[in-house]
């Protein structure tokens, strides 16, 4: 999701200060998109306050992954700060242009932001060193900093950042301060608590769910549960008739209940009873869908990787497999279920919500009632979990409109069952693979075909070849040296919304790609790790996660009676991810024992939370691979919660390892590169076990009971 | 409307209310402890579990009205210094990620141990299954039991 556009330190860092105030250093963090640099539009800052607080400002907001104490860390390390002397201050949104889309996806919060956090620091420790210099009339190079003092070493005189940072406010923002070795690092690569755990495990951390604003009531709002479709009639009185309901209100999405209660806003809901208009998607199943990406993946795709001529390499191979492969489109099923809290009127509104694009919704609010962006106002709340589902602004956008006709402070509350009716869904897809192998089981075409929805298409258009480019990222990387290679997609909408799941679309392309390429392995006669090592001659980065993740597993190495392994190795969002997983299959049913997973993402800022986010990768894609899947008859979703839409439990959750590759390279993601391989993994290790090609998601018994 | 007198957290509360609210929303709603967290409505995630007499139960599926006089026990009525060995354990083994399960895993965790001081694996199957997690933070859960079991 972009790239970091690299502009000289003097257009994004200046430093700022007045009586009383310490040292304010502003700077300009990438938004991913369009940069800015003129006029000066600082979207981040530092602030040493006279008593010695460091505040860190910044627009990443936080919905599980730990990027508000990974981010502070990398700043720590530059300006010597005292770990965790720190105030983190979590912007709201203002204006997009400012702040773009504050965006958390894409596994971007460290990578984007990892160079201009240290030059920030840098810079404020450099500013300290020189006032402290000053203050002493010694040479700079004769003081040092350390634990958020500045020492000067021939006479042992220090003082702290606290008693510094006025005077530091005064001193020339270096040009280039050098940056620390990464072999010096005392902060970043060590295992830090997360700063707002004790919030946490308190329960006092306040998620969107839980704000509470003054003469505040709540809402639910009764939307056409089949996608397109409206509501053509209800019976108001019914509704006003439930205790604690105070107003009856409609809405473009449907129509709202507000109450002086939760509880009395659901029931005061059931009680319209409403009458639905059901649209053109009233017919639209499950069944619909897959004949429509079956015919669309016999037209004509748009390609995205042609390498040699992989028709002709196919019509000389020796040996030629075809496959393909299916999987559902999945719910998010965030633990806190979508709201947003807002007071409004027609010249302004105030905004709470959990989300994961402050700016995108802020954007999203201002353009669809026409406010001024000054005037509109978006608090950015705790998220219990996001994973895609809080970017778009619909949500945003119905809690304004609620609160508008109901005149006043409303917090729109959406129940399990309406979060997964009316999600964004991770794209259903089909997948047609054909490929070849030469006399010695070398592979010598590849032809990969995605048959999807497009996320970017159905939600902000662009052509084809940008729908393309998403569908297709995962298999028009294939990392595999291979002469003829063709990926190509052909783009299949249907009333089912989609969005953005973890990983987007590597999922799915992961899934087909690596049981693809463990079948001809099989079809080589080659241990599956070896063929795909062998393949990897120019990609010394997918060889070194496959090599750790094998050595780690014991891959080769006998195991315990009824064990199997298989393995999958994927790229994504900058950082390297292979997995072997070790099952059982007993008449049918799968067990995940144990996953060890290796991954390079470069330098780790903090180890022990990114080891929690790769079990979390694992555990939402073990879910999607063993249980999710959403399916669609009369034009709406069949699942509404849990019961239908089952999670992975404590007692499923195999052992996981997580080991990361060491080197120095500029960080790169976490949160999304392990969901992918797992899958593939679970599934070449359910072959192992049954003999069984695991070509649909989820992994069904009477799948593997074919054998 | 109904009257009812609910103890929570060693605190006596009368509340007006719909006769058929659920214990969930009234600790939410009217007596503001949001510590308790609705994900299902249905009983089946543990999200909102508090204690009654210390046994754990899910407060979306029993109505307030049907407390009566038994001891409401919510995440607030843990220690605000942290001190609870689950607590401290919670903390040691970084296991929240959003956090918005926890104090629902966390409440399972102290009748657990209540009941079972030294919980096997399997005792830990057995009673942290119906606690969904959302992010994938059980083998932590896992650990943290364990080693509040130590300290225990």
């Amino acid at each position: 999701m972009g790239t970091i556009t690299k502009v000289s330190r003097r257009e994004f860092m200046k430093a700022t200060g007045a009586a009383g105030t310490g040292l304010v250093l502003a700077f300009y963090l990438p938004l991913g998109s369009a940069e800015s640099a003129e006029p000066f539009t600082p979207n981040a800052w530092i602030r040493i306050d006279p008593n010695g607080t460091v505040h860190l400002w910044v627009h990443r907001p936080d919905m599980g992954q730990g990027a508000r104490t990974a981010l502070p860390m990398i700043l720590a390390e530059e300006l010597d700060v005292e770990w965790p002397q720190f105030e983190r201050v979590m912007l709201g949104a203002a204006d997009a242009n400012v702040y773009g889309s504050q965006l958390t996806g894409g596994s971007t919060s460290i990578r984007t932001s990892w160079e201009r956090l240290r030059q920030a620091g840098a810079a404020a420790r450099h500013m300290l060193i020189a006032a402290a210099a000053a203050e002493w009339e010694v040479d700079p190079s004769t003081c040092h900093a350390s634990k958020s003092t500045v020492v000067h070493e021939p006479s042992g005189r220090s003082l702290g950042y606290g008693e510094l940072a006025e005077r530091a406010a005064t001193m020339p923002v270096p040009e280039d301060p050098p940056l620390k070795d990464p072999e010096d690092f005392q902060i970043v690569g060590q295992p830090m608590p997360r700063l707002d755990h004790p919030a946490r495990v308190g329960g006092t951390l306040t998620f969107g769910m839980d704000v509470k604003v003054p003469d505040m009531l709540y809402a639910c709002v009764a939307r056409c549960p089949v996608f397109g479709g409206t509501v053509a009639g209800y019976d108001e009185a019914a509704a006003r008739a439930v205790e604690g309901v105070r107003d009856v209100v409609e809405v473009e999405t449907g129509v709202a209940v507000v109450a002086e209660s939760t509880w009395a806003a659901m029931k005061g809901r059931d009680a319209l009873n409403c009458q639905f208009d059901l649209g053109e998607a009233a017919d639209l199943n499950s069944a619909g869908i897959a004949e429509l990406f079956e015919r669309r993946g016999a037209d004509e795709g748009h390609t995205t990787r042609d390498d040699g001529d992989a028709n002709a390499a196919l019509s000389t191979a020796s040996r030629v497999l075809n496959a393909t492969f299916e999987v559902p489109f999945l719910a998010h099923a965030t633990f806190e279920p979508m709201n947003c809290t807002a007071v409004a009127d027609e010249e302004r509104c105030e905004i709470w919500v959990p989300t994961q694009a402050p700016g995108l919704q802020h954007q999203g609010v201002t353009q669809h009632f026409g406010y001024a962006p000054e005037n509109v106002t978006l608090h950015v709340a705790y998220s219990g979990g996001g994973f895609g589902r809080r970017i778009l602004p619909g949500y945003v956008v119905e809690a304004v409109s609620v609160a508008r006709a109901a005149r006043v402070p409303v917090k729109v509350v959406w129940t399990r069952e309406d979060d997964m009716h009316h999600d964004q869904y991770r794209p259903a897809s089909r997948h047609i693979l054909s490929a070849g192998l030469d006399r010695s089981g070398n592979l010598v075409a590849w032809k990969h075909r995605v048959v999807a929805p497009s996320i970017t298409g159905t939600h902000f258009g662009g052509d084809l070849q940008a729908a393309a480019g998403e569908a297709t990222d995962g298999a028009a990387n294939l990392p595999y040296a291979v002469p003829n290679c063709h990926v190509d997609y052909c783009r299949a909408d249907t009333a089912v919304p989609p969005g953005w799941w973890r990983s987007v679309f590597n999922t799915q392309n992961a899934f087909a790609n690596e049981c693809f390429i463990d079948e001809l392995a099989t079809a080589a006669g080659k241990d599956p790790v070896a063929f795909r090592l062998a393949m990897l001659g120019d990609a010394p980065r997918h060889r070194g996660v496959l090599e750790l993740a094998a050595e780690r597993a014991g891959w080769g190495e006998p195991l315990p009676a009824g064990r199997y392994r298989g393995v999958a190795l994927h790229y994504s969002f900058q950082s390297w991810a292979a997995q072997a997983a070790e099952v059982s299959v007993e008449d049918g049913q799968i067990r995940v024992h144990r996953v060890v997973c290796a991954v390079d993402c470069g330098i780790v800022v903090n180890p022990d939370d990114s080891a929690a986010q790769v079990e979390g990768a694992i555990v939402l894609g073990l879910t999607a691979a063993l249980k999710g899947e959403i399916t669609v008859e009369g034009g709406r979703v069949v699942q509404g919660n849990f019961h239908d839409y089952p999670l992975l439990l404590m007692r499923e959750m195999p052992e996981v390892e997580t080991y990361f590759v060491e080197n120095t390279i500029d960080p790169t993601g976490i949160g999304e590169p392990p969901v992918p391989p797992i899958a593939p993994a679970v599934a070449n290790a359910a072959f192992a076990a049954t003999g069984v090609r695991v070509r649909r998601l989820p992994i069904r018994p009477q799948d593997l009971r074919r054998a | 409307m109904a009257r009812i007198t609910l103890n929570v957290n060693g605190a006596s509360h009368t509340v007006d209310v719909p006769e058929d609210t659920p214990l969930l929303w009234v600790l939410r709603d009217t007596l503001g402890l949001t510590g308790t967290k609705y994900g299902c409505g249905i009983g089946l995630c543990r999200a909102c579990a508090v204690h009654l007499d210390g046994e754990p139960v899910a407060a979306c599926s029993i109505r307030a009205s049907a407390v009566g006089e038994r001891e409401v026990t919510t995440i607030e009525g843990l220690p605000a210094d942290l001190s609870h060995p689950v607590q401290r354990a919670w903390i040691t083994e970084q296991v929240p990620q959003c956090g918005y399960c926890q104090p629902g895993q966390i409440m399972g965790a102290v009748a657990l141990l209540a009941r079972n001081p030294q919980p096997s694996d399997a005792d830990i199957d057995e009673a942290m299954s119906p606690y969904l997690c959302r992010c994938g933070t059980y083998q932590r859960v896992r650990r943290a039991i364990h080693r509040a079991a130590e300290e225990v």
